[in-house]
């Protein structure tokens, strides 16, 4: 299981995530994308692209680590991993 | 004739109603985010939106309450195994001189969603980087990559299959949402006689006319000239900034190109350079063609390609009544001196005998008499990207 924690700026999207504890059964973050997709539709667009690839100006973290493989998103979780998707600090 | 403006900024959508006389602005949805596009389907009445999250990719949104909410749409996706030519810039690991002499083959992801345009009730069309044409038979639930353009000869033939041709004709822009070269569909012209007719303009290879549906496309490039080539008018490689046609005389397109206006009167069979550049008309990004008129059209020149910038630091719209063989300045009401504003391809529009066109600086202007006087309805907008009547 992991718990997914979620920059407020997704919340714009996905007004029905706000204040809700987030936990998904995943070993893996592409896979934690996936269950992401199951609760709210449309979620893995937000973050990856068509071929699954994590957006240039998102960044997921598991604990405090940031995801080495944003080709494929196969960074393994361990129990109870606490996953952070975030935006980079990029814009104008 | 519309009495509503639909204004796409870099930071939200924005309507401009006309209450009692006066056009007034207000802000309409996607607060924030980048808003390439935004038009009315008029056969559903519902609002359109190409936007650019600058984190979150791009994302089509619509709207059936008139702008009141806004919900995305089924999103637009780039089919597996679709890939493109494109062009392999040198980088700093890079050994030896000069550029090398292959395309690399891309894997195609949707770097912006640029127009959007409407053919017979349900049908809509997307235009894309990296030059994709996405369709819609359904009202826009569902969209199609038109494959018979993807695979066009002239960028490299089939590449979901095999290797294809190797070699593209299909240049780049750099006007994607993360500023990668890429080429990009930017507009797209229905024949309003037939709907199978359609003609899209592509950054930079030149304009391609389908007249069966999309099932094969041509290239519509005779009598383009340009001036960055070895041969100026080769079939491919020309820079259109903006093609619209003529919707009461539909064999009349005008193209504001990166070289020059150019006209048609034959229905993009041949192009006539009109472009007057001692009367500063010749460079600039938008077109606006009359509804009736083949012969009437408008333009916002800047200077050069090189400046972009306002001649001079005065804003003025040029109109041609006469099929560009003259050009007339209208200034009236719009700033002379330190003027420095730069009109995008999307972002001029007529409908009847209202113009309208917004600003990188935010400035949006309105003519209620053919272009002969303008107001300005707004200063502080965000970078203005597309303005339509609808």
């Amino acid at each position: 299981m992991a718990k997914v924690e979620l920059t407020k700026h997704l919340y714009a999207f996905f007004p029905d995530l706000e204040g809700k504890q987030i936990v998904v059964d995943a070993s893996t973050v592409a896979e934690v994308v996936d269950e992401m997709e199951k609760i709210a539709p449309g979620f893995a667009f937000y973050v990856c692209d068509e071929l699954g690839r994590l957006r240039r100006h998102v960044n997921i973290f598991v604990e405090e680590e940031m995801i080495a493989d944003r080709q494929r998103l196969s960074d393994r979780l361990d129990v109870n991993s606490r996953v952070f998707i975030m935006q980079a600090l990029s814009g104008g | 004739m519309s009495d509503r403006i639909l204004v796409g900024t870099r930071k939200g959508t924005f309507l401009v109603h006309d209450r009692n006389g006066r056009w007034r602005p207000s802000l309409a949805g996607h607060e924030g985010a980048g808003v390439n596009f935004v038009t009315s389907d008029s056969h559903s009445g519902t609002l359109w939106a190409a936007l650019g999250h600058g984190h979150w990719g791009a994302k089509l949104s619509r709207s059936t309450d008139n702008g009141e909410t806004w919900s995305d749409a089924n999103q637009i996706k780039y089919p597996q195994g679709a890939r493109y030519l494109g062009m392999a810039m040198p980088s700093e690991d890079d050994e030896g001189e000069g550029f090398p002499s292959t395309f690399t083959l891309k894997d195609a992801t949707v770097l912006k969603l640029w127009t959007i345009a409407f053919g017979q009730a349900g049908r809509i069309y997307v235009g894309t980087i990296p030059g994709g044409l996405f369709v819609s038979d359904d009202g826009g639930e569902t969209f199609e990559l038109n494959r018979p353009l993807w695979n066009h000869e002239s960028r490299g033939g089939d590449l979901f299959e095999g290797e294809g041709s190797g070699h593209t004709h299909w240049f780049g822009t750099p006007a994607s949402e993360a500023g990668e070269f890429a080429p990009g569909i930017h507009s797209i012209v229905v024949d309003p006689r037939d709907p199978d007719r359609v003609l899209v303009a592509v950054s930079t290879a030149g304009v391609l006319e389908t007249r069966d549906g999309g099932k094969s496309w041509r290239s519509r490039n005779q009598g383009m000239l340009m001036d960055y080539l070895p041969d100026p008018s080769a079939e491919w490689g020309h820079d259109p900034h903006s093609v619209v046609i003529c919707r009461g005389d539909p064999d009349h397109l005008w193209q504001q190109n990166h070289c020059g206006v150019f006209y048609s009167s034959d229905g993009a069979e041949t192009w006539k350079k009109v472009s007057k550049p001692e009367a500063g008309v010749h460079f600039g990004f938008p077109v606006a063609a009359d509804a009736r008129d083949g012969k009437t059209a408008w333009v916002v020149p800047g200077r050069s390609d090189m400046q972009r910038t306002t001649v001079d630091g005065g804003l003025f719209v040029a109109r041609t009544e006469d099929g560009g063989e003259s050009w007339e300045a209208l200034r009236k009401g719009l700033p002379q001196e330190n003027a420095y504003d730069v009109v995008y391809r999307h972002a001029l529009d007529a409908s009847g005998d209202n113009l309208a066109f917004g600003s990188t600086t935010g400035n949006l202007y309105v003519s209620e008499d053919r272009g002969e006087s303008w107001t300005t309805v707004a200063n502080n907008l965000p970078p203005i990207y597309s303005v339509r009547f609808g």
